[in-house]
C-alpha cells in the first residue's frame, strides 16, 4: 500500500515540471536547452525543406498520414528483407506477409501488439530500423497531434501549426534525451546493450542454456516513454533482461505515465485560466501549477485510474481459490505470471499504468490475472483516456469534455460553450462518430472472431476466459495499447488482418476527426462570459464528466464485460 | 505537390538514420564504455567459461541443487538430446498463460506439489509458499521468496552433506530486502546459490 502511494506521490511530482517544459515546445517558446537543439533541428528542417508555415487541420492530417504511410512503407520493407546479413548475429529469417502487415501497422500506430516473438522473430536491425524507430516517430506523431489539438482550442493560434517541425521537435527536444538518460539507468541496473549474438553457457549441471541478446536497453527506454510497449523479448518487461529488479520496474512506469500526464499540465497552460485572466486584469503576474481548466481533466483521469488500481490490487492479493482447493496456500497472493522480485502491489500498479497510459508493456502476464484484476485493465482500454497514450488520450478526454458541455447544457437550458467557443452542431456529430469508433471496433471485431472457425481457433483458454481473450485483444488494438492476453493464438491470417485494421482505424480515424473537431472550434468567433455560460473548471463540472464517461462505458461496454470477467468470477468464486 | 511529397519521404529517412541507426549505436558506444558487464548480460564465469547469468534463472534438477520457480520455457535450458528431437525449439519468454478457471492450472500445480512433497518429505504441504509452484511471468526469473528457498534446506543438506547453517548462510548471501526497505518483494538467486553450493562440494572444478 505505502509502495505504491510514494511512487503516485514520484508520479504527481515529476510531471509539473515536464508539463511546463513541454509547453514551452508546443508554443515555440524559448527553453534552457535551446542552444544545443535549434542547430540540431535546423540542420534537419534544412534537409528536408521544412519552413515554419502555419497549416490549416486538412494540411496538418495529410502531412501526418503522408509521413506514416512513408514511414509504413520502408519499415514493411526492412521487415521483409531482415534475413540479410547486417546486424543479425542469430541469422533471423525474413518476417511472413501477413504478420509483417500486422507488425508494421502495430508499430507505426503506437500500439505494440505482437504477434512475433522478438527472440525468434526480428534481426538486431529490424530491431533498430522498425522497432526502435516507430517507437520515436508514433510518438512523435501523437504528441503533435495533441500540441495541435490543444493550439485550436487555445483560443490564440489561427492556425494548427506545422506538422513536421512538430515531429522533429518533439522527436528530438522530448523523446531522444530522455531516451538516452533512462537508457543508460537501466544498463546500469543490468538491462543489456550489446550487438553481440545470443550466448549459449553449460551450467553446473551440464546442460546448455541459451541467453538472449542484443540493444535490449536502447529499445526498453523509448518503449516506456513513448508509451509504446513492445518489448524486445517475448516476454517483455516481465523479463529480468527487460526489467532487472523493482527499481527499474518503478523507471520504467515513470517513463510512461511522465508525459500523458504532463501533456495535462501543459493543456492547462495553454488555454484560458480563470486565475490567470483575473490578475491579469488586475495587474498581477500569477503563476500556475495546474491550469483550471485542466483540473476536472486531470481528476477525473486520477480518479477512475485510482479505482482501477485499488480493484486490481485487491483482486489479485485475494488469490486464486482454484490452488488453495489443490491445496497451494495464497497468502502472497494470485502468483501465477508473477515475478517475485515485483510482487503484487508492484505488479497490480504495473498493470495499471501500463493500459490507463495505455503502452501495453507488461511486467507480469495479463492472461493470468484473476477476473476482476484482468477486467481493470480491460477497462482501461475501452475508455482509453484515463491519461492514455502519448497525446491521443488526452485528446480522447477532451472530446468527452465537449460531450459532457453538450449533455450539461441540455440538462440545465445554458449554451453549450468550451474554451469561449459555441458547441454547434457540427463538432458534435464528430464528438459522437469519434466516440463510437472505438467500441464500434471492439465490440464489432469480436463479434465477428467468436462467430468464424479462423477466429474462435486462436482461444486457448476455456469457459468466459476465452471470450475475455477475445475482447482484450481488439480493446488493446483499437486503444493503441498493445499488451495482450498472451494465450491467445494470434499469429494466423485471421488475427493479423482484423487487429491490423482495428489498430488501423482506431488510430487515425480518431486523430483526423480530432482535428477537424478543434480546428472548427479555433475558427470560431469567442463569445464572451455571461451568465448564461456553464463554467467548466468547477467541482460541479467533474462530476458531470467522470458521471458521463462512466455511463458511456457502461452502457456500451457492460454487456461484454459481464459474459467475460465478471461470469469468471462468479465461477471462480462461487 | 512534389514538395508535398518530398518533405514526408525525406523527413523519414533523416529520422530513420537519427532513431534508428545513431540512437541505438550511441547507446551501445556508452553503454559498454561505462558499464560493460552489465552491458552484456551480467554473465558469471568460473575458470573462464561463462556458467549462466546473474539476471537468468535454471532448470536445476539434481537433488543437491536448489530449485527455481516453474517455468513454460524450461529457462532456455537444454540438452543436446532436447535440441535434436526439436523439444528446444530455440531462445524464448514467457508463460502458460494458464487463466485463473483454467483446469490445466490447477492440474500443473498439484502435480507439481505431489512431487515437491515426495522430494521433501520432511514439509508440510500447507506452508509451501505459492511462488515456488506457480510459473513466472518470463519463465526467466532467477528469484524465489527467501521462505520457498527456506523450505527446500532440510532435503538439500541431506542430499549435500552441508549442514543446514552453512546453507542457510549461503542463502542469506545471496538474500536481496525490499528496495529501500518498502518496494517490491524479497528475492534469493537461485543460480546464484547454487553455485555457491556447488563450489563448496568441489563441483566447479571437476566439470571444467
Amino acid at each position: 500500500m505505502l509502495e505504491i502511494l510514494l511512487f503516485l506521490a514520484v508520479f504527481i511530482v515529476v510531471i509539473f515540471p515536464t508539463g511546463k517544459y513541454l509547453y514551452h515546445i508546443a508554443t515555440e517558446q524559448r527553453t534552457f536547452a535551446d542552444p544545443v537543439f535549434d542547430r540540431l533541428d535546423n540542420v534537419i528542417y534544412r534537409i528536408c525543406g521544412i519552413d515554419d508555415e502555419g497549416m490549416s487541420w486538412k494540411r496538418y492530417a495529410v502531412a501526418l498520414v503522408a509521413t506514416n504511410a512513408a514511414m509504413v512503407f520502408i519499415g514493411y520493407l526492412i521487415l521483409r528483407i531482415q534475413f540479410i546479413p547486417w546486424f543479425n548475429p542469430n541469422g533471423i529469417g525474413s518476417m511472413e506477409a501477413s504478420l509483417s502487415f500486422n507488425t508494421i501497422i502495430s508499430f507505426m500506430t503506437n500500439t505494440n501488439l505482437q504477434h512475433y516473438s522478438g527472440e525468434s522473430g526480428l534481426s538486431y536491425l529490424s530491431q533498430m530500423l522498425v522497432i526502435i524507430y516507430m517507437m520515436f516517430t508514433s510518438a512523435a506523431t501523437g504528441g503533435a497531434v495533441v500540441m495541435a489539438f490543444v493550439r485550436g482550442l487555445s483560443g490564440t493560434c489561427r492556425n494548427m501549426g506545422n506538422f513536421y517541425r512538430d515531429l522533429v521537435r518533439n522527436t528530438t527536444r522530448v523523446l531522444l534525451p530522455l531516451a538516452i538518460v533512462v537508457g543508460l539507468v537501466l544498463v546500469s541496473q543490468g538491462c543489456p546493450q550489446n550487438f553481440s549474438a545470443n550466448v549459449t553457457v553449460q551450467t553446473i549441471e551440464g546442460k546448455y542454456q541459451d541467453i538472449a541478446m542484443g540493444p535490449i536497453a536502447s529499445l526498453v527506454s523509448i518503449k516506456h516513454l513513448g508509451t509504446n510497449g513492445g518489448g524486445f523479448l517475448g516476454a517483455n518487461s516481465t523479463t529480468p533482461l527487460e526489467n532487472p529488479n523493482v527499481f527499474t520496474s518503478m523507471l520504467e512506469m515513470l517513463s510512461m505515465m511522465l508525459l500523458p500526464g504532463a501533456f495535462v499540465v501543459m493543456f492547462g497552460l495553454m488555454v484560458r485560466d480563470r486565475r490567470r485572466q483575473k490578475a491579469e486584469k488586475e495587474g498581477r503576474k500569477e503563476g500556475i501549477v495546474l491550469g483550471s481548466e485542466a483540473k476536472p481533466v486531470f481528476a477525473v483521469m486520477f480518479a477512475i485510474f485510482l479505482i482501477g488500481l485499488a480493484a486490481c490490487y485487491t483482486s489479485e492479493l485475494a488469490g486464486n481459490p482454484r490452488l488453495e482447493q489443490v491445496g497451494l496456500n495464497q497468502d502472497m497472493g494470485s502468483m501465477e505470471g508473477k515475478e517475485v522480485r515485483f510482487g503484487i502491489a508492484q505488479s497490480a500498479t504495473f498493470t495499471t499504468v501500463t493500459t490507463s497510459f495505455t503502452t501495453g508493456t507488461v511486467n507480469n502476464m495479463h492472461d493470468t490475472l484473476t477476473p476482476i484484476g484482468g477486467m481493470v485493465p480491460l477497462i482501461n482500454m475501452m475508455l482509453n483516456f484515463v491519461f492514455g497514450g502519448e497525446g491521443v488520450g488526452l485528446v480522447n478526454m477532451l472530446i468527452y469534455v465537449i460531450l459532457t458541455v453538450f449533455v450539461c447544457g441540455l440538462m440545465v437550458g445554458r449554451t453549450p460553450e468550451y474554451l469561449a467557443k459555441k458547441i454547434e452542431g457540427r463538432e458534435m456529430k464528430l464528438a459522437a462518430l469519434c466516440i463510437i469508433i472505438h467500441p464500434l471496433l471492439i465490440l464489432g471485431f469480436s463479434a465477428l472472431a467468436v462467430a468464424v472457425p479462423d477466429g474462435l481457433a486462436g482461444i486457448t483458454n476455456p469457459g468466459p476466459h476465452g471470450l475475455t481473450q477475445v475482447l482484450y485483444e481488439y480493446a488493446s488494438s483499437a486503444a493503441n495499447n498493445g499488451s495482450g492476453f498472451e494465450g491467445l493464438a494470434d499469429n494466423s491470417l485471421f488475427w493479423n488482418v482484423t487487429a491490423g485494421l482495428a489498430m488501423f482505424f482506431g488510430r487515425y480515424l480518431s486523430i483526423v476527426i480530432a482535428l477537424a473537431i478543434s480546428s472548427s472550434l479555433m475558427l470560431k468567433q469567442p463569445v464572451s462570459e455571461s451568465i448564461g455560460t456553464l463554467r467548466t473548471d468547477t467541482r460541479t463540472f467533474t462530476v458531470s464528466l467522470f458521471m458521463v464517461v462512466v455511463i458511456i462505458a457502461a452502457l456500451t461496454f457492460f454487456p461484454a464485460l459481464v459474459l467475460g470477467p465478471l461470469t469468471e468470477h462468479m465461477i471462480l468464486w462461487g | 505537390m512534389v514538395n508535398e511529397i518530398k518533405k514526408p519521404v525525406l523527413l523519414t529517412l533523416v529520422l530513420l538514420i537519427i532513431c534508428g541507426l545513431a540512437y541505438p549505436v550511441l547507446m551501445t558506444g556508452l553503454s559498454q564504455a561505462i558499464f560493460p558487464e552489465k552491458a552484456n548480460g551480467s554473465l558469471i564465469e568460473v575458470n573462464g567459461h561463462a556458467v549462466g547469468s546473474k539476471l537468468v534463472g535454471q532448470a536445476f534438477t539434481d537433488a543437491r541443487f536448489m530449485k527455481c520457480r516453474p517455468s513454460a520455457y524450461n529457462y532456455n535450458t537444454y540438452t543436446q538430446a532436447d535440441r535434436d528431437s526439436g523439444s528446444y525449439a530455440g531462445v524464448a519468454s514467457g508463460s502458460q498463460n494458464f487463466g485463473p478457471t483454467n483446469p490445466a492450472l490447477a492440474e500443473r500445480v498439484e502435480k507439481d506439489l505431489e512431487e515437491f512433497l515426495r522430494n521433501n518429505p520432511s514439509v508440510s504441504k500447507e506452508d509451501i509458499p505459492t511462488d515456488l509452484l506457480t510459473a513466472s511471468g518470463s519463465g526467466l526469473e532467477p528469484y524465489i521468496s527467501p521462505a520457498a528457498a527456506a523450505i527446500q534446506i532440510p532435503a538439500m543438506a541431506e542430499a549435500t552433506g552441508l549442514s543446514k547453517e552453512r546453507l542457510e548462510a549461503i542463502v542469506k548471501r545471496h538474500t536481496r530486502g525490499k528496495f529501500l526497505g518498502i518496494f517490491g518483494g524479497e528475492t534469493v538467486n537461485v543460480l546464484m546459490v547454487n553455485l555457491d553450493i556447488a563450489g563448496e562440494l568441489g563441483l566447479l572444478q571437476t566439470s571444467r
